[in-house]
């Protein structure tokens, strides 16, 4: 039998007074020892587990937050290691390689490789088809499909010819013209020589595009003989080919493409031809020449004003002139031409840096702000309380504004943001811990503690906020997506603007794909992903601490 | 009478919190610098005057008044200063409602039945591979954000599969609104919203009946003879509605202004697209009317769900000590 320490004291306080004497005055020698051995406690076989630790081994049981965990650690060495990795930086930034699709090196048979299946009309194909036969490169792997539409215009009627076909973006768009200083061109020109490769190839400009089907009624116009020609499109397009090849209605039609519906459709013409560059030089003294040049009748470059050359490259192996490497977008590039992996992970890294942040600035606050609440009670905590209420009442989005109206050009957009978020980010910090302060303030060991003459901050903080530690560090867990959601919905809706200045985040990138959902989706796309899974896990991992933390919440919002 | 004082006092409470959050509100606009308003002729004499009208210049406590008269009273939110220049910010704000309204009905009616669904079945197949892999499904459809689905469905439905149009079909009256091409412009939208509504549904739905189907109540229940179909839907089902049904109250009050997002990206003429332009262009007119309106919403999905847990159940006394 157990007697509690009452009724202990209790016997102790009705027992018979001589009986009491009588055990007080027992003499020593009547006493002997009993066990000859010396006695104490059997050591425990097992090791003592602290809260902490059986918290954590709690957390371990539970699958699917374990690989949470997992797939968050990576999400973070993707974050901070990233930008190291990668060749590019978050500055770079080029028009010329603009949208260029996902590629990587290693993983190409995957599908990964910079090819999409899309709809081309003729002339592209007959451009790609071009280039192909130009640079000895693959533009179009596979044609799935042929077929010509109808359109009536009155009495009209256009035939438009498409080709359904897998296309390289990175060998499609791969001809540019690009301006050049002198200096930039001899070099460009001794890089050939060095390395036996050919950069520039001759300066080729269309005269126009004509075809008795109209190729884009939208812009077409009827030249002198009654048919139609459209001009604008393609007059700045470098990736027409050169080559004149055949006579007559054949010219600049690659070989092999001489069936009469395709051969009058482009009708080129070199720069070399017009007036103007016959007599000038164009300064070439490359020994690096196109193959197929019989007599050095090309010219490789056109001067412009200011004492520039236009050249026509292969922009790849310009790329790799410039920048040491060729081009590679494991991720593909955006509309400016910047390297989305390398901006993912640096938009990610701040993300998460940022949502970290308000989530700490949320616990000091939230913790002592709820600690007072909790503690002292009555009017104190009827006060504060209506003060959190109308905070909370606040829609987010008006706080954003008004910060955003007020702060934003003085403290910059990070700052404005991080005090929005703290603004109100902190209330649920706070009734967490005036709940833990409402259920352990009277109880009998804060009872001992206060007897004991320990000072109101220390039994707030060392013998009651340890209780709801544990709630807490969720909390702080999920508040991280949940900053992390807010900011990028914020970014998406183009209220802020965290892109400014070189910094990125994560929803800036994607607010960035919007408008290419359709024709680019991979801009859109590996933001996306990044952002579902860092919701998903971090939502998974946030569960199973609450659960390792507290057994008895388990489940309560599965 | 209990629950008509607490509601008595729970409304006094909100409209005290309304009344000081849209002070706060207009006192932060008005220390503002004065946005100048975009001409067009005769518009900027009517917003000069309405400026004159509600009192620029003066202090900022007596606009106030000037303008809690002309909201009370007159029911006056002022003119449009930078978009709708020279229209009453309240006509276009009763012309963009139909639409928000419309997205998120049509969302709900989706939503609810489906997430019940999806709920009652995980819970019947408690600890069974269907619950599980409802489980699962629900943890990702409810984190993963709205917008990820919105693109998706952009790309897949409306893009490769050209199933949907990308944006609503445009609206004149209210019989366009409720036409069949309205809805089908509008599904993109409504499936963008609907799932993370749905997974919440059946997370709650499926916690709520599991602890009902475990309690004492469904023993007795079948101990005096029903089958389980009928203990299930007569005895269980019914209490877990208890908390269920506040929450899809709630949930309908709320939703309004999670559309913000969706209305943006799909283009739908609503509020949201309103409020995302008022900010973006400073008209601090709309701003304040859009900023009470959103107040008054997420004010109101509280104490609804308060009012509401006590009214179906009288056992739960929201707030009492």
């Amino acid at each position: 039998m157990v007697l509690s320490i009452q009724e202990l004291e209790w016997g102790l306080d009705n027992m018979n007074q001589t009986q009491f004497q009588a055990y007080q005055n027992i003499p020593q020698e009547k006493f002997t020892i009993v066990a000859t051995q010396d006695i104490h406690d059997l050591k425990l076989d097992t090791k003592p587990v602290g809260y902490m630790k059986d918290a954590f081994r709690r957390f371990c049981k539970n699958k699917a937050s374990v690989t949470a965990a997992i797939i968050i650690i990576f999400l973070l060495l993707f974050a901070v290691v990233g930008p190291f990795i990668s060749k590019y930086e978050t500055t770079f930034v080029d028009q010329n390689v603009q949208y260029l699709l996902p590629k990587s090196k290693n993983l190409q048979f995957l599908g990964w490789n910079g090819y999409s299946k899309k709809t081309i009309s003729k002339a592209d194909y007959i451009e790609y088809r071009a280039i192909e036969q130009e640079l000895g490169v693959e533009v179009i792997s596979k044609v799935y499909d042929e077929y010509t539409t109808e359109t009536k215009m009155g009495k009209l009627v256009y035939y438009n010819t498409y080709y359904e076909c897998k296309v390289n973006s990175y060998t499609a768009t791969i001809m540019k013209e690009v301006q050049l200083t002198k200096e930039a061109y001899v070099a460009l020109q001794n890089y050939q020589d060095e390395n036996d490769v050919q950069v520039i190839y001759p300066i080729t400009r269309m005269i126009y595009f004509k075809t008795d089907e109209s190729v884009r009624a939208d812009n077409a116009n009827k030249d002198a003989n009654g048919k139609f020609y459209s001009q604008s499109i393609y007059k700045d397009n470098a990736n027409i080919w050169y080559r004149i090849q055949g006579s007559g209605n054949n010219k600049g039609i690659p070989a092999g493409y001489t069936n009469k519906n395709t051969y009058d459709e482009i009708k080129l013409t070199h720069d070399y031809v017009t007036s103007s560059l016959v007599s000038t030089s164009d300064d070439y003294t490359s020994k690096m020449r196109v193959s197929f040049e019989e007599n050095n009748e090309f010219k490789y470059a056109k001067k412009v004003s200011g004492g520039n050359y236009l050249v026509r490259v292969n922009y790849n192996e310009y790329f790799e002139y410039l920048h040491g490497h060729e081009p590679l977008f494991l991720f593909g590039a955006d509309q400016y031409g910047k390297d989305i992996f390398v901006n993912l992970a640096a938009g990610a890294r701040f993300s998460l840096i940022f949502a970290l942040c308000i989530s700490a600035i949320n616990l000091i606050i939230g913790a002592i702000y709820g600690a007072i609440e909790g503690y002292y009670g009555g009017a104190a905590d009827m006060i504060m309380e209506r003060i959190t209420d109308i905070l909370g009442g606040v829609p987010f989005m008006i706080v954003v504004t008004l910060f955003k109206l007020h702060i934003m050009d003085k403290v910059g957009t990070v700052t404005t943001m991080i005090f929005a978020f703290v603004l109100t980010g902190w209330i649920g910090m706070a009734s967490t811990t005036r709940m833990q302060f409402y259920r352990y303030k009277n109880q009998e060991y804060v009872l001992a503690a206060r007897t004991l003459g320990a000072k109101d901050r220390r039994i707030m903080f060392k013998h009651i906020f340890p209780n709801a530690l544990g709630t807490l560090i969720t909390s702080c867990v999920l508040v991280i997506p949940g900053v992390i959601f807010s900011e990028s919905s914020l970014s998406y809706l183009g209220i802020v603007n965290l892109g400014v200045g070189g910094s990125t985040s994560v929803g800036t990138l994607m607010a960035n794909g919007r408008g290419s959902i359709s024709t680019y989706p991979h801009v859109i796309l590996f933001p996306a992903v990044f952002i579902a899974l860092l919701m998903i896990t971090f939502n998974l991992f946030g569960n199973g601490l609450r659960d390792a933390f507290n057994p008895s919440l388990r489940g309560s919002e599965e | 009478m209990y629950m008509f004082k607490y509601i008595l006092k729970r409304i006094g409470l909100m409209l005290l919190t309304f009344f000081v959050i849209m002070t706060m509100c207009f006192v932060l606009v008005k220390l503002l610098p004065v946005v100048d308003v975009k001409v067009f002729g005769q518009d900027a004499n009517i917003i000069k005057m309405r400026r004159e009208a509600l009192g620029y210049g003066k202090p900022i406590m007596e606009q106030y008044f000037i303008f809690l008269k002309s909201v009370i009273v007159h029911g006056n939110w002022g003119v449009g200063e930078q978009m709708y220049t020279g229209s009453e910010v309240i006509d276009i704000f009763r012309q963009k409602l139909p639409a928000t309204i419309l997205v998120n009905v049509y969302s709900m009616i989706l939503s609810v039945p489906v997430g019940l669904l999806f709920g009652i079945y995980a819970a019947l197949k408690k600890n069974k591979w269907q619950d599980h892999f409802i489980s699962t499904s629900v943890m990702i459809f409810v984190s993963v954000p709205s917008y990820v689905y919105a693109f998706l469905i952009q790309y897949l439905l409306c893009f490769k599969l050209g199933w949907f149009d990308f944006i609503m079909a445009p609206c004149e009256t209210l019989s366009d609104y409720l036409s069949w091409t309205t809805f089908l412009s509008l599904i993109p939208a409504i499936l963008s919203l609907s799932f993370g509504t749905i997974a919440g549904f059946t997370r709650y739905t499926r916690a709520e009946l599991t602890e009902v189907l475990t309690s004492d109540f469904m023993l007795l229940a079948r101990t005096k003879g029903l089958t389980k179909s009928q203990a299930t839907v007569r005895h269980a089902l019914r209490n877990a509605m208890v908390p269920i049904f506040p929450m899809i109250i709630g949930q309908f009050v709320g939703i309004l202004s999670g559309s913000l997002i969706i209305e943006s990206i799909f283009s739908i003429p609503g509020v949201g697209g309103l409020y995302v332009q008022s900010i973006n262009l400073k008209d601090y007119n709309f701003f304040m009317l859009l900023s009470a309106f959103y107040t008054f919403i997420g004010l109101a999905a509280n104490i609804i769900v308060d009012i509401s847990y006590g009214i179906i159940d009288p056992r739960i006394r929201m707030g009492a000590r």
